[in-house]
């Protein structure tokens, strides 16, 4: 089984189906997988090959869709990219990855043209949007989307052993082999590439389906970023079930989701808690008919008592699934929505087909109520950081059979009696707002690099609506008069949006320990962390 | 000042704006990165306090906020209608 068959087989089973309802455009299974195809063979007809990575860097749309599914038919790996990267960040993803192709939109050329001169292994380059706009100097062969799109799908090379038309009969991959690498932050600043196998994928697919108890009937909102592996499995999951998914580019506009959520039915809204913030400030949330909504869920971070009462009081029919994960292996539990009143503070049980348990510094399990770093084992578990064999150590450890590997999740933890988990804290010290984890590392060195800071300190400070949100500490050089609006604007072109601090404070100096390092305990402490 | 220089002051001083890129009126605010899910609110915010008016959940949608043009038009229409409802009240017409 590989992850492209979730496609194919729903394209098997419910040909004029509706999959995928993005803009006004409804596509049916049959024809993302006929599209997915022609992605494939064209990747393959220049040279693409098996286990080659090909990044996509698009907002959320139908190409990233098809292009996703259409590089896994090609045996190549995929990489969905966050929309909002920066050039930098772009650069140092694909030269990480050694990507050998570029899906992206002619809107993204600001960033995308800053990259051409630093990715020596870039080949070729396709766009979506304003044909007019494709550079016609500096980028390596660009291509027009549309040109792919209108290639004959007769030409597809068939498998006539296989029961299934759409497979493409070169498709030699195994569910060894790597569908994905997702880029997540890393404490060092540069982000790690999180390599995902086919099994991996569908391994926590099943799961996270099993427990959500998903049915064919199902539509599922997606408002996340295909680039966080929350909004990537929403397309995932409903295409392994035969579901609807209403992909929507953006929560900026909530009512235009409320809107959707009411014309298309939705019964499945995964959301993270600033959504959630920011939906619980409409006047009213009970006087739209929400009624096909059956469930909620939510991730990321954990939601405040007081939002899942309300979310509940909100949406009174839909059952909230409290959950946690990290890319690294996906997801790690859920709460069973009838646990949430004895438990609301827990993030509940492994999921289905995988086992955790808490250990402490000598990686001795501990019992009930001690706090400990969390252990995973499951199929679902990454193979490690690409290209990155010395973290990857640090993560994935033997485990109880030989030749196993567990994942070390870096996150501290308390069990109960009865194994339901309760979050407590990070073992470094990275930021989680908006739903994002931030390496407070990348936010000061983008900090440094601007002329005329002599030191700066990143930490997190509690927020209603972000969970936490970032502030950022500054000692000016002499001589340099900065202001708030200079260095928010020099963060702007450097990091991405969630990165970019909420608070900045100018200081004279900042306290140290004795190594000379900034002591960042004693500046929480004054903010009564 | 007009509405439409208010609301440009108050998008230049609170999001940031990449490097020198001048902001058209109708550029959408989304589109160009300037503001999130977060910044709507903040602009929400500022709207409702300068204006003196309600934004309705109703009304939180791109035709209404995404552009400098949108959101001036959007506030003209608010504050007349505000003034006909007032004019009505007074039995005037």
């Amino acid at each position: 089984m590989l992850v492209q068959n979730f496609l194919e087989e729903s394209a098997h089973r419910f040909p004029n189906k509706v999959a995928l309802i993005h803009k006004g455009e409804r596509l049916t299974y049959q024809e993302v997988d006929q599209k997915a195809n022609k992605v494939a063979q064209w990747l393959r007809s220049q040279g693409i090959q098996r286990g080659d990575r090909v990044a996509i860097f698009l907002d959320s749309s139908a190409e990233s869709v098809i292009s996703l599914f259409g590089i896994l038919k090609a045996d190549a790996i995929f990489l969905m990219l966050s929309p909002t990267l920066k050039t930098q960040k772009l650069s140092y993803i694909l030269n990480n990855c050694q990507a050998k192709a570029l899906i992206t939109h002619t809107n993204k050329l600001g960033v995308v043209s800053g990259v051409f001169g630093s990715v020596p292994n870039l080949q070729f380059v396709i766009f979506t949007g304003n044909k007019d706009k494709i550079p016609t100097s500096g980028c390596p062969n660009p291509i027009l989307w549309q040109e792919i799109d209108f290639l004959n799908p007769q030409s597809a090379i068939r498998n006539p052993q296989s029961n299934n038309a759409s497979r493409l009969a070169t498709c030699e991959n195994i569910d060894l082999d790597l569908a994905t690498i997702i880029y997540t932050s890393g404490s060092t600043g540069n982000p790690k590439g999180v390599m995902l196998t086919h099994l991996n994928m569908i391994s926590a697919a099943t799961s996270i389906t099993t427990y959500l108890e998903n049915v064919p009937e199902d539509i599922i909102i997606d408002v996340l970023p295909l680039s966080f592996d929350y909004g990537l499995y929403q397309i995932l999951m409903a295409f392994k079930f035969g579901g609807t998914v209403v992909l929507e580019q953006s929560f900026a506009f909530p009512y235009e989701i409320i809107k959707q959520m009411i014309k298309e039915r939705v019964t499945g809204f995964p959301g993270v808690p600033t959504m959630f913030a920011i939906l619980l400030q409409m006047e009213d949330l009970k006087k739209y008919d929400l009624s096909s909504l059956r469930y909620v869920t939510n991730t990321a971070a954990a939601l405040p008592i007081e939002h899942i009462k309300r979310i509940r009081d909100a949406f009174p029919q839909a059952k909230l699934y409290s959950m946690y994960g990290l890319t690294e292996c996906k997801r790690v539990s859920y709460l069973p929505p009838d646990e949430l009143d004895r438990r609301p503070g827990s993030v509940g049980r492994g999921m289905p087909n995988e086992e955790v348990w808490v250990v402490d510094e000598n990686g001795n399990r501990v019992g009930p109520g001690v706090i400990g770093e969390l252990v995973v084992r499951g199929s679902n578990v990454m193979r490690g950081y690409w290209g990155d064999p010395e973290i990857t150590d640090r993560v994935l450890k033997p485990g109880p059979l030989p030749g196993e590997k567990v994942l070390y999740t870096g996150d501290l933890f308390k069990m109960d009696e009865e194994g339901f988990l309760y979050f407590v804290g990070r073992k470094d010290d990275m930021i989680k707002t908006k739903g994002e984890r931030v390496s407070p590392k990348e936010v000061e060195n983008a900090l440094y690099g601007l002329e005329g800071i002599v030191e700066v300190a990143v930490i997190p400070l509690p927020d209603d609506i972000l969970g936490q949100a970032i502030k950022a500490y500054i000692v000016r050089r002499n001589g340099y008069s900065l202001t708030e609006k200079d260095v928010l604007r020099h963060c702007k072109k450097e990091l991405e949006e969630f990165a970019i601090p909420k608070y900045i404070e100018f200081r004279d100096s900042l306290p140290k320990i004795s190594s000379g390092k900034i002591d960042k305990l004693t500046l929480k402490q004054e903010i009564g962390q | 000042m007009s509405i439409e220089n208010e609301i440009r002051k108050f998008i230049e001083e609170n999001f940031i704006l990449e490097g020198d890129d001048h902001l058209g009126d109708e550029d959408s605010l989304l589109e160009k990165g300037i503001i999130d899910s977060t910044g709507v609110l903040e602009l929400v915010a500022f709207l409702e306090e300068t204006y003196h008016f309600k934004i309705k959940d109703e009304e939180l949608v791109p035709e209404n906020l995404d552009s400098i043009k949108n959101i001036s038009q959007f506030i003209q229409n608010k504050l007349n209608f505000s003034r006909e409802s007032v004019d009505r009240e007074d039995g005037r017409s």
